[in-house]
């Protein structure tokens, strides 16, 4: 996963904003691998008798949370495409207005 | 007072010319918001020598209504008017709409269906818009008829705020909200309406539920949100 965030950056498909949380992630997903140690004593600090549904436990409000994440900005980006539609049209609208004026003085001259 | 004819179009081609006909003969400039459509919409505009401004995607109703008040605004009309390209509204009804703002009695004037001529409507529309009318009247206090009506004139406040915010798609009700929220004043008038000539509603049964359960958040919402700083623009 780490390569192919890192491939994804290299690419350019991936921005800087995301790609921090996706490295992070992947980092700690690592992490977790390696030394099933941490991950038994986190579980045993909050109470979980089975260490791997703490790990399903945060892999789920991590990716909720992403999700949520991801609503918001699909949001923002629809409202400023709505804001750019509209002024493309009204300016298009003005182009061909102004056109025609021009056209229209041209004949006069 | 300069008035603006606003007609949002999307996929209308087939009725565009008769509403553009009939609208001849009102004295008013006319503007067709093309809201991305896939068929002559936009060339039989042109055809017939209107102004018409076209979204290069489909955004909604609302984002073509929107569009028509932005141009309304920066091409100095005091007012406009919102009149559907599908030949549901009649040219000689806007007069109605249009006296109490020219009075200044009202910043939203809305069409309201008579049934003098016999105006038929489903079921399911009828029970949408009076579980509408009683969640516009827990929300804002007030008592309207007909919420869900497209045929409605906006007075300079109007125009100001709703350039600012105006709902995407079946903005009808909840810009009710938005405008009571700003104290707008909201006046209905009784207006007589064509059947459809052609093509389909927007809205039918399948969506209607998804209709009415989003638009009841939204006003909701709508409701919870602070005033919009539309004086100064």
């Amino acid at each position: 996963m780490l390569l192919l965030v890192i491939w994804l950056i290299r690419e350019g498909r991936l921005r800087e904003k995301y790609a921090l949380l996706w490295l992070f992630t992947s980092c700690i997903i690592i992490a977790m691998a390696v030394s099933r140690h941490a991950l038994e004593t986190m579980a045993i600090a909050v109470g979980i008798y089975y260490p791997p549904s703490l790990l399903f436990l945060l892999g789920l409000l991590f990716l909720l949370l992403v999700n949520i994440g991801y609503g918001t900005s699909i949001s923002r980006l629809s409202e400023s495409n709505h804001r750019l539609v509209q002024e493309l049209a009204l300016l298009k609208k003005n182009l061909e207005d102004l056109k025609k004026t021009e056209e229209k003085t041209n004949r006069t001259d | 007072m300069k008035a603006l004819v606003i007609v949002p179009a999307y996929n209308e081609g087939n009725n565009l010319e008769f509403v553009l006909a009939d609208l001849e003969g009102y004295s008013a400039d006319v503007l067709v918001v093309n809201d991305g459509s896939m068929d002559a919409t936009e060339e039989v505009a042109r055809r017939l020598g209107v102004a018409c401004v076209s979204h290069p995607v489909n955004l909604g109703i609302g984002g073509a209504v929107q569009t028509g008040l932005i141009y309304a605004l920066r091409n100095g009309y005091d007012y406009a008017i919102q009149f559907d390209g599908d030949g549901q509204h009649q040219a000689n009804q806007i007069g109605k709409l249009v006296t109490p703002v020219e009075q200044g009695a009202a910043d939203l004037v809305i069409g309201v269906r008579t049934l003098e001529e016999g105006y038929k409507c489903g079921v399911s529309r009828k029970i949408g818009s009076v579980f509408f009318c009683f969640l516009i009247r827990c929300l804002t206090g007030k008592q309207v008829a007909d919420p869900t009506a497209g045929f409605r004139c906006y007075g300079p406040h109007a125009l100001r705020l709703f350039s600012l915010d105006y709902p995407d798609d079946y903005p009808e009700v909840e810009s009710i909200i938005t405008a009571s929220r700003n104290n707008l004043i909201i006046t209905e008038v009784p207006v007589i309406m064509r059947q459809r000539q052609s093509g389909h509603s927007s809205i039918n049964r399948r969506k209607s539920a998804y209709y009415m359960l989003k638009v009841s958040l939204a006003m909701c919402v709508d409701a919870m949100r602070g005033k919009i700083n539309w004086k100064e623009v």
